[in-house]
């Protein structure tokens, strides 16, 4: 039977037809629904953990125990998860592990588009990247086997377009795949310097073997055609390049790492001009170009962003063949367009916390999650963005470097599932190392930004079984953290209150704002509306950045009442009393 | 060129643009075509532009569609339609939603709403249809079903059965809102005289 799937779709499918018994991974855009999806199969144990290092630890435990495991991440995930994957490669494994990696060329949800191919190179692992979602599931399947084969983690690298896009997908049975036999083996899996040495050998001996088998894997693919023009290519690109360019030589690469050096100078013998089409970095060119192999790559195509199909028909292409926009300048033109970025839901709870900071003028580090758009205009109240965790961190460096009186002016936000994953430790670090930094734990009750995940603040499992839920304000004071306040972000003036006598506090605190997020919020409430006679038009409701508050030509406001969700922020801020309940009186 | 048949999909994050897709693509799967699909979804939940693709055909490679080609743009919005309106090919049909969604720089006044994006695209595009998506929704029972207009709107565009879109559509929405979803692309589909 042929279904339409998306490739984070197939991969979970691919881990339940290879007999998998745990999928680990921490929330990340283009990689969640991996997880989410593997969560619907009974047959496997799924978790959202509290980090992609744990993700990876866990996995790595089921492996060497014997079960075949999942974990899932998105690239920068990967920098997280590196520790252990180094010396997983020197380990290897037991029963299979497949590390998924999902990068993101172009950002459309990331902050910066690292190739994660490198990780294969540099912890010395097999990387497989599927084209398709066809693939991503054979792919995930082949993966555990040459796992099991190389006693290896492999890791099996998607982009945005792959994990992101649906295709056709031919489904077949779950294969049972029993539990390998755990013996204690302290020279295999201890990685003290002793054993670790030997290891080391063992890993390039097995990249030696490893080589041998990339020459001769179907993976690894040569598409003859008109020889004139061969390329090397791999992932999504490679379904670009048969688009556009049906009557090259191609020759796809299913396996990115280790490369197969003899196919590669073979089919570089037989074509004319050879190209490599990657997209980010040169992983193959600067690899092949060492082998003493003439090719044209980054000095033809970008080092950065998506590399889409019109680009490769505009270089490559038959002139009478290009797609129309390169051909002639395009007939139908977009006129100038406002951007439309993304912004804060009406409702969000985070709105009226960044209204707060941005009103009393504060430095605000600021971390991963839907909050960082309280960056954006009118709101302006974010000042740094790094990674997940850095917030606190970053804070208290400010203040290392500035001085307590510095601190006072100075706010690290950070969300709920953000300060499980890497916010606790830097917090730690505050006490520890006597900064009196303030921090607001943005708890909006869920992992909100990929999709609305659980974590440990929410109290449910992936598999929506309730389980423990992690008490912040009892987990700050356990640290050390002696100042911790809780309060309901849209209770606006003792939010300002808390957040001033905390700025002014020599010592660290926490503040959790603590509100569900708008999405996931219970029951409609009636929307809010302007009186005509009673706004002033001091457009002071604008500041909130609320996508329901329009500015009229008249200068006064009004709001959409099919956005308007009923949070009752703006008639807070409002001083003239213009904004009401929808049929009811003043709120 | 192989034949294809591609369907560029535009609107604002929340409007339902993706579920329109899956509808669209789970009718091209059951008459037998091969077809791909590609959504990008970012930073937020709601509120930011979103563009989905759909491409069918015997054999299909790429899930995305290059500027100039697609068939048809379904836009559920006035300024999206105009903002992607260099995608369509020569001759292609636009079908627009006649409905204004404010972006954060139009609402806090760093840019301008276009004055006539409608009568802009008019100009270069003699294959512009306008309809009032979200009244029909409403006159079929839920604001929300607006999605399923514009699908009744684009199935009067393609040439794929009727009924296939009709039980494509029983699968994907939920029992109790099956009757307004009816209704909804029963208003789209008369929408063309």
């Amino acid at each position: 039977m042929k279904k339409l799937l998306t490739g984070n779709e197939a991969i979970a499918r691919g881990a339940w037809e290879a007999g998998v018994v745990v999928c680990t991974a921490y929330p990340g855009t283009p990689s969640t629904e991996i997880t989410e999806n593997a969560a619907k199969y009974p047959e496997m144990y799924a978790e959202w953990s509290p980090n992609e290092k744990v993700a990876l630890e866990v996995g790595l435990g089921a492996a060497i125990a014997g079960g075949r495991a999942l974990v899932s991440m998105k690239h920068v995930g990967v920098n997280v998860a590196a520790d252990p994957l180094f010396t997983l490669a020197y380990t290897g494994i037991n029963g299979g592990l497949v590390l998924v990696s999902a990068d993101d060329p172009g950002m459309h949800s990331s902050q910066d588009e690292q190739d994660n191919r490198h990780y294969g190179r540099a912890a010395k692992i097999p990387v497989l990247e599927p084209a398709d979602s066809q693939e991503a599931k054979e792919f995930t399947k082949l993966a555990f086997d040459l796992s099991e084969a190389f006693d290896t983690p492999v890791m099996l690298r998607t982009t945005t377009r792959v994990a992101h896009s649906q295709s056709l997908v031919e489904l077949a049975d779950r294969k049972e795949v029993p539990i390998k036999e755990y013996e204690k083996n302290t020279a295999k899996f201890v990685m003290i310097p002793a054993n670790a040495r030997p290891r080391h050998l063992i890993v390039e001996d097995r990249m030696q073997k490893l080589s041998t088998y990339a020459e001769t894997t179907e993976l690894n693919r040569i598409e003859w055609n008109d020889p004139s023009i061969g390329i090397i290519t791999s992932g999504i690109t490679y379904q670009y390049v048969k688009e556009v360019l049906p009557q090259a030589s191609i020759l796809k690469l299913g396996m990115s790492f280790p490369l197969p050096k003899n196919l590669i100078s073979e089919f570089a013998q037989k074509v004319t001009t050879l190209y490599v089409i990657e997209e980010l970095d040169p992983f193959f060119e600067d690899q092949i170009k060492a082998w003493g192999i003439a090719v044209q790559g980054k000095d033809t195509f970008p080092l950065f962003g998506e590399l889409l199909p019109e680009m490769i028909s505009a270089k490559l292409a038959p002139s009478d063949q290009q797609t129309c926009c390169h051909a002639t300048a395009c007939e139908l033109k977009t006129e100038d367009t406002p951007p439309r970025p993304p912004v804060l839901c009406p409702g969000c709870p985070h709105r009226a916390v960044f209204y707060t900071l941005n009103k009393l003028k504060v430095t605000v580090t600021g971390d991963i999650g839907c909050y960082t758009l309280g960056c954006l205009a009118p709101l302006n109240a974010i000042d740094t963005t790094i990674c997940m965790g850095a917030s606190i961190g970053t804070a208290i460096g400010m203040e290392k470097a500035r001085g307590k009186d510095y601190a006072r002016k100075m706010v690290a936000v950070i969300g709920d599932s953000t300060f499980i994953h890497s916010g606790i430790t830097p917090l730690i670090d505050a006490v520890y190392n006597k900064a009196t930094t303030t921090t607001l734990i943005l708890d909006n009750r869920i992992t909100a930004m990929t999709g609305h995940q659980h974590n440990p603040v929410t109290g449910f499992t992936i598999k929506g079984e309730p389980t423990k839920e992690i008490d912040l304000a009892v987990l700050a004071q356990a640290v050390g953290v002696d100042r911790v306040r809780t309060v309901d972000p849209f209770a606006l003036s003792e939010l300002e209150q808390i957040i001033r006598e905390e700025l002014a506090a020599e010592e660290p605190s926490v503040i959790i704002t603590r509100r569900s997020c708008a999405l996931i919020e219970k029951g409609t409430k009636p929307p809010y509306t302007v009186s005509e006679e009673a706004c002033t038009g001091c457009l002071q409701c604008m500041r909130l950045g609320c996508p329901c508050i329009v500015k009229q030509d008249n200068k006064k406001v009004s709001i959409n009442p099919a956005q308007c969700v009923g949070c009752g922020l703006c008639a807070t801020v409002c001083k003239f009393d213009a904004i009401r309940k929808e049929g009811g009186a003043n709120a | 060129m192989r034949n294809l048949t591609n369907i560029l999909i535009v609107g604002v994050g929340g409007q339902g643009t993706i579920l329109a897709s899956r509808v669209l693509a789970g009718v091209v799967q059951k008459i037998g075509q091969d077809v791909k699909v590609s959504e990008i979804h970012g930073m937020a939940q709601r509120g930011g532009s979103v563009v989905t693709q759909v491409r069918y055909g015997e054999k299909v490679y790429a899930p995305i569609i290059a500027p100039g080609e697609a068939d048809i743009i379904l836009a559920f919005e006035k300024l999206e339609a105009l903002r992607w309106l260099s995608y369509l090919k020569k001759d292609g049909n636009i079908l627009i939603n006649d409905q204004r969604l404010d972006p954060m720089p139009v609402v806090t006044g760093a840019a301008a709403y276009p004055q006539d994006a409608i009568a802009a695209i008019k100009k270069q595009c003699a294959n512009t249809m306008v309809i009032d998506g979200l009244g029909e929704a409403v006159k079929a029972g839920n604001a929300k079903a607006v999605n399923v207009v514009l699908l009744g709107l684009l199935a009067r565009y393609l040439d794929l059965d009727k009924q296939t879109w009709l039980d494509v559509i029983r699968d994907t929405v939920p029992d109790k809102l099956l009757d307004v979803n009816l209704k909804a692309f029963e208003a789209g589909w008369n929408s063309v005289k």
